[in-house]
């Protein structure tokens, strides 16, 4: 059982590498917040130890393996092509688990006047909010914030760079 | 109901009035050439020692930054004189000095005094009242402070304008590689000496904003894991959480009478609108009423008007919308594709603004009644436009080397400065209004 739940890890590893997704050192940190909520894992451990993957663990694993963040292009807050699985993913994880909540975190590059670029990654937060919504997520499982250019994901003032940090990140609260 | 409540920042953020060590190097970016030659000789010391303190030195620093002076390099001075009786006119009228300035400071009881005497170099007058040299005094720790009401007293004489060198600065400083920085809120002199840190935080603190009045600034800090605006009182440290709502709570601006905050708000619908939020009665008026982003607002000398950034045609473009009659919005700005974060003169004749410039963002002005547009700064990210109080010269945060720092344009854009703070990146100076009484420590 170990084995097979390491393996979809290690699948899910492989998928989010071949996705194109590039390496997200603070996502890593955030999607260990897309887990079971304590209750359900309480259940689970008082239990045989680790069955097979409940139905929600299963939704959280291609949620996480989807990835937790979605990219923009400059000055846009429509959901690219490529992300559209991302949202579908937790999307599915949320219809599936509706106590539980996520925070959508609107980020903007660098460029231009702050208080515009805290409006854009509103509007971005905005765009994934109501494509989950239309996927059947209710309003009170969704919260969003923007922090516009504040909170960059990575340093720099280039291309590579402007595009990691455009982007709105789905947190999962405990 | 949502009500306002007092928090002391006694928990989870620190408050200290610890004065950073802030070494700055100015860099003068822009010199303008028909400015009025002055010499500022070096003040004489009436006492044993060496003199406490170089007064005459950041006195020429402050006129050279108005952009209206060009102080005589020091090296050309071939005489050292600190009394009117003392100078030989026609010395200086070889050096090509229009005026000069000679002085000495003095022990005074605890601290010093300065006394200064301003000469018109080709008539060899005195300036000012004939009887007595101007005298200006202030504790041992307050030298810059006393230099800075010498320059202030020498602008008003030569120029008519009050002088703006005595006033401060707020701005906000971010250490630290993303994704982990630590954010402060900072005052400071306007030249971003004497630092004083307000609020410290992980999270981060945008958008100063001064009360008319000089004493408290409005702010944004995203604290509690969201965006929030605060009110807090320089002096004390005492502040208020005055909107906390569901979405963007952004863009504090004081209307001139200082009972109203104007505001950005995205509520529960995404929707980013710029509000009022009166302070006394929490009562909240909608100002726009558009879709798309509305934000950035900043109130005329008269009150009656908002300016706003407003990307309703497509671009951020400024608006002038009437507080009494909000639904029309008049667009001001029409050179370039992306003009961002309004701020009006003092005399309610010019707006401040972020423009897209041949792809690099810069500071500009444009002026109201012809709508005509005058990119005043060089830089390549160029943000938070700000006037001195008497509009002569702007403050904004420029990039040196991958860096936010402190930097001054006039606003003819004729002389132009940058002050490279060794620690932190700086962010959103806001040049705080003049005081009402002469500051006296």
């Amino acid at each position: 059982m170990r084995v097979t739940q390491l393996m979809l890890i290690a699948v899910s590893g492989l998928m989010l590498a071949a996705c194109g997704n590039k390496p997200l050192p603070e996502a890593q940190n955030t999607s260990e917040a897309v887990g079971p909520s304590t209750s359900t894992q309480g259940a689970d451990s008082s239990g045989v130890g680790s069955s097979a993957l409940s139905a929600e663990q299963q939704a959280m694993e291609a949620a996480k393996a989807a990835g937790v963040i979605v990219y923009f292009d400059y000055d846009r807050a429509e959901i690219k092509p490529e992300f559209v699985p991302v949202v579908a993913a937790h999307a599915k994880f949320l219809n599936g688990s509706p106590q539980r909540k996520v925070r959508l975190e609107g980020h903007s590059d660098e460029r231009g006047s702050r208080e515009y670029n805290i409006g854009l990654g509103e509007r971005r937060a905005q765009a994934v909010r109501r494509a989950l919504m239309l996927q059947g997520v209710t309003e009170n499982q969704i919260t969003t914030v923007s922090y516009g250019e504040e909170r960059p994901a990575v340093q720099g003032s280039d291309e590579s760079a402007y595009g990691k940090n455009r982007r709105v990140e789905l947190v999962y609260g405990r | 109901m949502k009500k306002t409540f007092a928090v002391f920042v006694c928990f989870a953020l620190s408050w200290f009035a610890a004065a950073a060590n802030a070494q700055l190097v100015i860099e003068i970016t822009k010199s303008a050439e028909d400015a009025v030659p002055i010499a500022i000789v070096p003040f004489g010391w009436s006492s044993s020692g060496a003199a406490p303190f170089d007064v005459a030195e950041v006195v020429a620093a402050d006129l050279r930054r108005s952009g209206r002076f060009a102080p005589l390099d020091r090296k050309e001075m071939i005489d050292r004189p600190t009394q009117g009786d003392q100078i030989r006119f026609q010395d200086w009228r070889y050096l090509k000095s229009d005026f000069i300035v000679v002085g000495k400071l003095m022990p005074e009881g605890q601290g010093y005094a300065a006394q200064f005497e301003i000469y018109n170099v080709l008539t060899g007058q005195k300036l000012g009242q004939p009887s007595d040299p101007r005298r200006v005094t202030a504790n041992a720790n307050n030298m810059r402070a006393l230099s800075h009401r010498v320059a202030d007293i020498i602008f008003e004489q030569l120029t008519g304008v009050r002088g703006a060198f005595s006033t401060r600065v707020a701005f906000v400083n971010a250490e630290g590689t993303p994704p982990k920085q630590r954010y402060k809120l900072v005052v400071s002199d306007y030249d971003g000496e004497n630092q004083r840190t307000l609020l410290s935080s992980d999270e981060p603190i945008m958008s100063p904003a001064w009360s008319p009045d000089g004493q408290s600034l409005a702010y944004v800090s995203f604290e509690s894991k969201a965006s929030a605006i605060y009110v807090q009182t320089v002096r004390t440290g005492e502040r208020k959480r005055v909107s906390a709502r569901a979405g963007i709570n952004g863009a504090p601006a004081w209307s001139p009478d200082g009972k109203t905050l104007a505001l950005t708000l995205s509520r529960k619908d995404g929707d980013v609108d710029v509000y009022t939020l009166e302070l006394n009665s929490q009562v909240l008026t909608r100002m726009t009423f558009d879709p798309g982003i509305d934000t950035e607002p900043s109130w005329s000398s008269d009150g009656k008007k908002l300016y706003i950034n407003s990307d309703r045609a497509g671009g951020p473009q400024i608006y002038e919308i009437e507080v009494d009659n909000p639904k029309r919005a008049t667009r001001v700005s029409f050179e370039g594709g992306y003009n961002a974060r309004p701020r009006v003169s003092p005399d309610g004749k010019q707006l401040a603004v972020v423009t897209l410039d041949r792809g690099n963002y810069r500071i500009a002005v444009i002026d109201l009644a012809s709508k005509g547009m005058q990119v005043l700064s060089e830089g390549r990210q160029d943000e938070s436009p700000s006037f001195a109080p008497n509009g002569a010269v702007l403050i904004y945060a420029t990039q040196d080397r991958g860096r936010g720092v402190l930097a001054t344009v006039s606003t003819d854009g004729r002389t132009a400065e940058r002050f490279t703070n060794t620690v932190g990146e700086v962010r959103e100076p806001v040049w705080a209004p003049f005081s009402p009484a002469p500051n006296a420590n």
